[in-house]
């Protein structure tokens, strides 16, 4: 279930490449086995924060202080692109991420940010550099405030942007709410649904005698 | 208000709606649900933490792809390895989900082996915790991938909510050019929109093209919808979509065939149907496709030179492509043709079918791989690798010195430590050529079967046009 989220003043690190995917967030490897959650915290980024020896890369950015207590990440366009792997949000998450503000993200990497009570927020590229200016104008240590009920982003400098959101997804991340057990509420719609279904399209429904 | 047509999309949406949530979210039935070794059992254990069922047991089904090794007889599957696939027999086995095991007909990668088996039937909504599960969308269904909470949700409750997509429609028209694959008519519809070009949309692929195209071109042209940023990717079902099903193990038989085959005549999008954005490709201008960067819209004509960062105006644009060719190891300037290569890989869920191998192996028939070049050949599914040997398409690679391996996902994405060396460089028949994919500093070139196989043999990247087949 996740953590609800509201607002949050934090340390902002602007990480601002275009495209980067999943896989550069969390590597595969990482990723093979049932037991992952909570190791994934110091692979997140691996191959940009770990040089080919293993030893901190000093000039990405969250290896950085302040940036290295970063919970907000301000990213370049198409942030999160490519494989569905949750682990990519886990990880972030166990780095101590809490939202990521971005002009655009792979659809399915956005999906998974709600359903661990991360906060993505979608605004202008104009907004996103703003802010990225912003932050880097104080080096870091000027912090991003995020207030999800009312909608806004304030910068280091004090300039305030409003952002959109899907009313239910941002009910969704205020409250905490479990989707499962949501849906699980409508069974009886689910099995009304399956019953109409059946008679409907009944192909779907048979895969034990046509096989 | 004017009334207009409808799209498929919406056509295939609106029949799943179990209750609409808000103007544009709906609780969504879910036809279809395919596991996979590496996210499979995990779900299911999930589930069994949290004290739920399988919702629709019936509706699931799995297969071992991901985390198995390809060598001969699986030789070198990782302990993690075993461990997942232990786990996955048996959660699916106390949960009553069919599971197409190691050896069976019908173990494969799971996008290959949907559609094999008539799991994947038009009009269905069909999900699995993997971005490539667009792929089914080749023959007219509504599939997508999913993350692992929204895995765990399908399981509980054989439903997911989901916002409706915009739609754009990608009409390919013209005939297409000896040489030129399904795989370079998307990777060049990347090239022209960009990695974002389909985020938040449901692409449908159109116009005469596509039509032309067998249903295994689709299904690679649907693969890559993801590598465009949209995470659905359809084409309309016609009649090679129900012969290509037709006599399938799972596919309906007798009289539901019949009732079946009426309604998916009803899918395509109306003519007057509207979508969100357009975009047509002229495919007669299409030559074969390879990447040169990190990113699938690093794509330029085998004929092409590798983008010069010194003739690009805006910084933030050469700075990616200086990034790109730095990790790559590339020249800017310099035309890609004829650039060494380490490694080939023809496999994948994007081209590992039969006639993606076949393909392949008209290149390299009666011809040999390049010295110092390995050149693995990974069939999609347990029944392609029968098929292709029951032509002797083995024989064809292993005499022209390709490996010729077991199914399984295997170098694309490298979770079973099949991987190219730190900074090799190979030509794959893939989909992603993000950094570290096929291995930390791994270098990739995405291409097509055709243009991976003349590569193996040149030993260079190469224009199969040239090869005089």
């Amino acid at each position: 279930m996740p953590k609800p989220f509201d607002k949050l003043t934090a340390t902002a690190a602007p990480i601002m490449r275009s495209n980067i995917d999943t896989d550069v967030i969390i590597r595969i490897e990482r990723l093979v086995g049932n037991s992952i959650r909570g190791t994934l915290g110091k692979w997140a980024f691996g191959s940009l924060r770990y040089l080919p020896d293993g030893s901190e890369n000093p000039e990405f950015i969250l290896n950085r202080e302040p940036y290295r207590e970063a919970e907000i990440l301000v990213t370049g366009p198409n942030f999160g692109c490519g494989s569905s792997r949750e682990g990519a949000v886990w990880s972030l998450q166990e780095r101590g991420i809490r939202a990521i503000i971005g002009s655009g993200f792979g659809d399915i990497f956005f999906a998974n940010c709600f359903q661990n009570g991360i906060l993505p927020i979608i605004v202008d590229k104009a907004v996103v550099d703003s802010l990225a200016a912003d932050i880097e104008a104080t080096q870091g240590a000027g912090k991003v405030s995020i207030d999800l009920e009312a909608q806004s982003i304030v910068s280091p400098s004090g300039k305030q942007h409003s952002f959109d959101i899907d009313p239910r997804r941002r009910e969704g991340l205020l409250k905490g709410l479990d989707e499962v057990a949501l849906t699980l509420q409508r069974d009886n719609e689910i099995h009304a649904f399956q019953a109409a279904d059946r008679t409907a399209r009944p192909w779907i429904h048979s895969t034990r005698t046509s096989a | 208000m004017q009334k207009t047509g409808r799209t498929m999309l919406a056509k295939i949406w609106d029949q799943h709606v179990i209750a609409r949530l808000s103007e544009d979210t709906d609780l969504l039935h879910i036809d279809r649900h395919l596991l996979h070794d590496l996210g499979g059992s995990r779900g299911l254990l999930d589930l069994k933490s949290r004290g739920l069922k399988v919702h629709n047991p019936e509706l699931t089904f799995a297969t071992p792809d991901h985390a198995l090794s390809t060598a001969p007889g699986r030789a070198g599957t990782s302990k993690i390895g075993l461990e997942l696939l232990a786990a996955l027999r048996v959660e699916t086995s106390a949960s009553g989900i069919t599971l197409f095991d190691v050896d069976q007909p019908g173990q494969g990668i799971v996008h290959v082996i949907g559609p094999e088996l008539g799991l994947s039937l038009p009009g269905a909504t069909i999900v699995c915790g993997d971005s490539h599960t667009c792929t089914h969308g080749g023959l007219g269904a509504l599939a997508f991938g999913i993350g692992s909470s929204e895995l765990t949700h399908v399981l509980a409750t054989q439903a997911l909510i989901q916002r409706r997509p915009k739609t754009l429609r990608a009409r390919f028209e013209g005939k297409l050019p000896l040489g030129v694959t399904a795989k370079d008519m998307i990777l060049a519809l990347i090239g022209h929109i960009g990695a974002a070009g389909g985020t938040g949309y449901a692409v449908e692929y159109a116009g005469s093209a596509i039509r032309e195209l067998p249903i295994e071109g689709r299904l690679t042209i649907c693969n890559l919808s993801i590598e465009l940023g949209a995470k659905m990717g359809m084409v309309a079902p016609d009649e090679k979509t129900f012969e290509f099903l037709r006599g399938r193990p799972y596919a309906p038989k007798g009289e539901m065939w019949d009732l079946a085959v009426k309604a998916w005549r009803e899918l395509p999008s109306d003519a007057d149907a509207v979508f969100d954005r357009e975009v047509v490709i002229d495919v007669t201008k299409i030559i074969p496709q390879v990447t040169w960067g990190i990113s699938p819209e690093h794509v330029i004509g085998v004929d092409g030179k590798i983008p010069d960062p010194k003739s690009v105006d805006d910084p933030a644009r050469r700075a990616a492509i200086e990034t790109a060719l730095e990790y790559m190891g590339l020249q800017g300037g310099a035309p890609i043709a004829g650039t060494p290569v380490d490694w080939v890989f023809i496999g994948s869920c994007t081209n590992s079918r039969l006639s993606d191998l076949r393909a392949a192996a008209e290149v390299a028939r009666g011809r040999k791989v390049a010295a110092g070049v390995r050149a693995w050949v990974v069939p999609g599914s347990e029944n392609v690798k029968r098929d292709a040997v029951a032509e002797g398409l083995d024989k064809i690679f292993v005499e022209a010195g390709f490996e010729w391996r077991e199914p399984g996902c295997s170098m694309c994405l490298a979770a079973n430590g099949e991987v190219v060396a730190p900074g090799q460089r190979s030509v794959s028949t893939s989909n992603r050529n993000f950094v570290g994919r096929q291995g930390p500093r791994a270098r990739t070139h995405l291409a097509s079967p055709a243009s991976a196989a003349a590569s193996a043999i040149a030993g260079a990247i190469a224009d199969v046009r040239m090869m005089g087949r």
